[in-house]
């Protein structure tokens, strides 16, 4: 009897490579082969117009082959980039161009494009462009776009992209009328996903026949290849797109076409000559995308019990100079922020605005963390407010096990209304109690008291619409050697794919997991997907791989009944093999590939079995009408709305008298992404996240100055945690509340570790303090101002 | 004008391979790109996150901070030449597979290299110990949890 796999911790099968040096990531490609290299200029100034550029020393450089300027771009080139998610309410949306055409709006953007033998002479070509500026001035942050002194677009009045109101009953009358109302103003700063592999392209055009390959370090396959094709006018079948291994994404490299993912691959068909283009760090941190930065305002009314009669938030999103992913984030932001709780009335409206800087897109979370963090800091301040434990005012205005189907009157990022599957949020609370030691802190604050030592205790509790749709697909084909070979087209960062597919399929199909072999993001294989974002991969192409190796498994049945004279019902697979229950006859899954397409040429030993001589009914056509050659299977998941994961999270601070550092003591999550496929790799994810979500609410943030300067885009500015700063264990329990969506039960796990991040430390650090944290991330020199703050 | 070429003799996992270099060539590139072992990672340029880390006689060096010319008689050692000669996993690589120490896997050849020289100076390392040995390095997918667990279950292997 196989053993099944999935729910088991099984070691990773990418592992094998990674660890010897034999991965394969985009600067890897053509190594050893003739390949050219790209540089990009890019605007020192953050607002501009460009007069002039001259590029005439650059053609003396020895080993130039290219450079291009606006100018020597035609078509579809020449036009901006597309706006990837277009909104009814994003009535002013932007995008850049390929290069400036005559303006920048943020340092980084790209103005000429140079190809060389290698990146150091192209590079020392980019330092021979002469560009000739007319200044404008930077508008940067929140606050000076809200004012709008000064415009990012001339024809954008006021810097607004988009405003968006949404509301469910009429929560400024409830507020009107409630006993208690509070007013927060809650802030949250920009950071990044800065992924250890930076963004990277590489391109191939065969003369011979036609076709374009391109490697990107991409988190959309697909999405690039359309790209490239409507943008150099070729037919989609002459574009294949394949993303080998990534070295991280985190939302970044969702976003497409980057500039240099077209740039590369027209350069490359231009040339005749393979290019390749690798983005170093300072270019990462200014060329790529940020996100996080908002200002909310939030007015609550509430009853003596805690429980939110009105809750009313208006906020402003931030999203740099472009907005080529649409408003995805702030509507996030505006729909997620009500996490497990369900307030009597609820409106919310965002205004989304332009900045001279980075634009702005999906970091891990995607607008969650702000949202957590403004509800949660609001559950705080009703908490204090009516002097309550904080986990009791948060129970009363849970969502209650048996109210799930649960529609939060919503419209949720996909188009689809905001209706949570499933869920036990008291469950987890009681989990996450026990885990911490909720009911035991004070007394250890008091004892820590007594010695001269502040603690804290935070909590946050956050859902998240995982999963979301249009598709996935996958193919299954078990060749006949009976190895499995499974082709589903988003694509891979580090999650562990090949190990909880093939886990997925081995069980499905009754093979053993080494004779698995899972490819992603290759669209040779699976053209139709859509990209892994939004914690959907284990969702989407998970359920559509078990769909795919049913219907193998279907066909497999069906064959093999007929090859052992036997009925279907009493067939089972174990390990690869077909067999009669309770009997010697069987038949391995290779030979029923093999029966599975009736050849005429038998080329080795087991393909003579397969000749039309040898198989099927001489009465009848050799494939049956409906049938096809093949022992294969493929199928697509698309479901009618987002899964919902849930979790909560607790952390005990100190903070020290002095220096106002923060040391971590003890932190706690309870996640629930329903069925777990490998334990290993969610509990990964997890720690994954809570690290990243450590830097961004103690440590990480993008420092602008007034010009639009990144002033700390290098790692030795930016502080990202080291282990010296993350804690140094993480306790973790899991709660399975299935989603009823989906066969396998199973919600998404990839970005829930960072969501309630900046929330559990602003509360942590509250408690310990004893004054109201309202903006995230903090610093010791911060923590230290506010309190001198605070006591005068 | 031309840039001068240098001819460099690198002992890289054993092997000698002479490359014709510019002065100004990182050894990062220069064994990624000139002695094609691509299992070192760029990711930074700057010093700070260790993925390109070898060693150069034994001792961890970020070879993003090295010039290719200026390790000509060195011996250096990537991740590619951790390997056991039969093919087998090093107890570092090992313990990196068994423990979940690596998620994309970017960052995990200079993490391989530092730990084998930390266990190589101290081979019984306490759990601080095992989190000073790779405070040097970034990770951005683990988290670092799994990498201190690698750590000491390596030093088990290793004895």
């Amino acid at each position: 009897m196989t053993t099944k796999l999935f729910g088991t911790k099984v070691k990773r099968v990418e592992d094998q490579r990674f660890v010897t040096g034999q991965g394969r990531y985009v600067d890897d490609v053509l190594v050893g082969q003739k390949v050219l290299h790209a540089a990009v200029l890019r605007s020192p100034h953050a607002h501009a117009k460009i007069t002039d550029i001259d590029v005439s020393d650059v053609l003396d450089v020895e080993g130039v082959h290219l450079v291009w300027t606006m100018d020597d771009l035609t078509g579809p080139m020449a036009e901006p980039l597309p706006l990837l998610i277009p909104h009814p309410a994003l009535t002013h949306g932007r995008t850049q161009y390929a290069l400036a055409d005559g303006e920048v709006n943020y340092v980084g953007e790209a103005i000429a494009f140079v190809v060389a033998e290698d990146r150091y002479l192209a590079e020392d070509a980019v330092s021979k462009i002469r560009v000739s500026y007319d200044f404008l001035p930077a508008v940067v942050g929140i606050p000076a776009a809200r004012a709008a002194k000064n415009t990012v677009h001339e024809d954008v009045p006021d810097n607004i992209g988009a405003r968006l109101e949404q509301e469910n009953g009429d929560a400024r009358a409830a507020i009107a009328a409630a006993p208690h109302t509070l007013s927060l103003d809650l802030t949250i700063e920009r950071s990044a996903c800065t992924p250890m592999e930076g963004r990277g392209v590489v391109a191939r055009w065969d003369p011979d026949t036609s076709r374009l390959t391109v490697w990107s370090s991409t988190q959309t396959s697909t999405g690039v290849r359309g790209c490239v094709a409507a943008k150099l006018q070729l037919d989609l079948a002459q574009v294949d797109v394949i993303t080998p291994d990534v070295g991280g994404g985190f939302g970044v490299k969702i976003n497409h076409p980057w500039p240099e993912e077209l740039l590369v691959p027209l350069a490359a068909r231009t040339l005749g000559v393979p290019v390749k283009f690798t983005e170093d760090r300072r270019e990462h941190f200014i060329s790529s995308a940020h996100e996080r930065g908002q200002e909310h305002h939030v007015e609550v009314g509430f009853d003596d019990e805690g429980r939110v009669l009105g809750l009313d938030v208006e906020f402003w999103h931030d999203h740099g100079a472009y907005t080529p992913y649409g408003l995805i984030v702030p509507i996030i932001t505006s729909t997620q922020l009500l996490g497990p709780y369900k307030p009597a009335s609820y409106r919310v409206v965002f205004e989304s605005l332009y900045t001279n800087t980075v634009m702005v897109t999906p970091y891990r979370g995607a607008g969650r963390p702000q949202g957590c963090f403004v509800m949660e800091r609001t559950m705080d301040a009703i908490a204090a407010a009516l002097g309550k434990d904080r986990t009791e005012v948060r129970s009363v205005n849970f969502i209650q096990p048996d109210e799930f189907p649960y529609d939060q009157g919503l419209i949720f990022q996909d188009g689809r209304e905001l209706e949570y599957d499933s869920g036990d949020y008291p469950a987890s609370l009681e989990k996450l109690k026990a885990l911490v030691g909720w009911d035991e802190f004070p007394a250890m604050k008091a004892a820590a008291a007594t010695e001269g030592r502040r603690l804290g205790l935070g909590l946050a509790c956050y859902v998240e619409g995982t999963g979301v749709g249009p598709y996935e697909g996958a193919h299954v084909h078990i060749e006949t050697s009976g190895r499995v070979k499974v082709a589903t087209g988003l694509t891979t960062q580090g999650q562990g794919h090949q190990t909880a597919f093939a886990q997925i399929v081995a069980d499905t199909l009754g093979v053993r997991f080494e004779d698995v072999e899972i490819t992603t993001g290759d669209t040779r294989k699976m053209p139709y997907a859509v990209g892994t974002f939004a914690s959907r991969a284990a969702v989407m192409s998970g359920s559509a791989i078990h769909l795919a190796a049913l219907r193998a498994k279907e066909k497999a049945l069906r064959i093999a009944a007929d090859a052992l004279e036997a009925d279907e019902a009493d067939l089972e697979i174990n390990d690869g093999v077909v067999s009669v229950r309770g009997t010697d006859s069987s038949i391995d899954l290779g030979t029923v590939s093999v029966l599975s397409n009736p050849l005429r040429y038998a080329f080795d030993e087991a393909s003579k079995a397969a000749t039309q001589f040898s198989v099927g009914d001489p009465g009848k056509p050799p494939v049956a009408p409906g049938d096809e050659p093949g022992l294969e299977g493929k199928d697509f998941y698309s479901p009618e709305r987002a899964t919902f994961a849930s979790g909560m999270h607790a952390v005990i601070v100190e903070t020290d008298p002095d220096t106002a550092e923060v040391k971590i003591l003890k932190y706690a999550v309870v996640h629930d992404c329903g069925h777990l496929i490998n334990p290993m790799i969610v509990e990964g994810q997890i720690h994954g996240g809570v690290a990243q979500g450590v830097g961004g609410a103690l440590y990480e943030r993008m420092a602008y100055d007034e010009s639009g300067q990144l002033l700390n885009a290098s790692f030795m500015d930016f502080l990202m945690p080291y282990v010296t700063e993350v804690p140094t264990s993480i306790e973790i329990d899991h709660l399975e509340t299935p989603s009823p969506l989906n066969p396998l039960g199973i919600k998404g796990a990839g970005e829930a570790g960072v969501i309630p991040s900046a929330a559990v430390f602003a509360a942590a650090i509250e408690d310990a303090e004893g004054l109201p944290i309202v903006a995230m991330p903090i610093s010791p020199s911060e923590l230290f101002h506010l309190r001198q703050e605070h006591q005068s | 004008m031309p840039e001068e070429l240098h001819e460099v003799r690198l002992e890289v996992n054993g092997a000698t391979h002479v490359v014709e270099v510019p002065g100004r060539r990182l050894l990062s590139d220069a064994l990624r790109h000139d002695c094609g072992l691509t299992g070192t990672h760029v990711g930074c340029e700057h010093g700070v996150c260790g993925a390109c880390t070898v060693l150069v006689d034994g001792r961890p060096m970020r070879s993003c901070l090295m010039l290719a010319v200026s390790a000509e008689g060195s011996s250096i050692t990537t991740v590619e030449g951790l390997t056991e000669p039969d093919g087998s996993l090093s107890p570092v690589q090992q313990a990196f597979r068994d423990c979940h120490g690596l998620q994309c896997g970017f960052c995990t050849p200079g993490f391989l290299t530092t730990i084998t020289a930390g266990l190589e100076e101290n081979p019984d390392p306490t759990e601080d110990e095992a989190r000073e040995m790779i405070a040097g390095n970034l990770c951005r997918c683990t988290g670092y949890q799994n990498i201190v667990k690698s750590v000491l279950r390596a030093a088990e292997l290793g004895r």
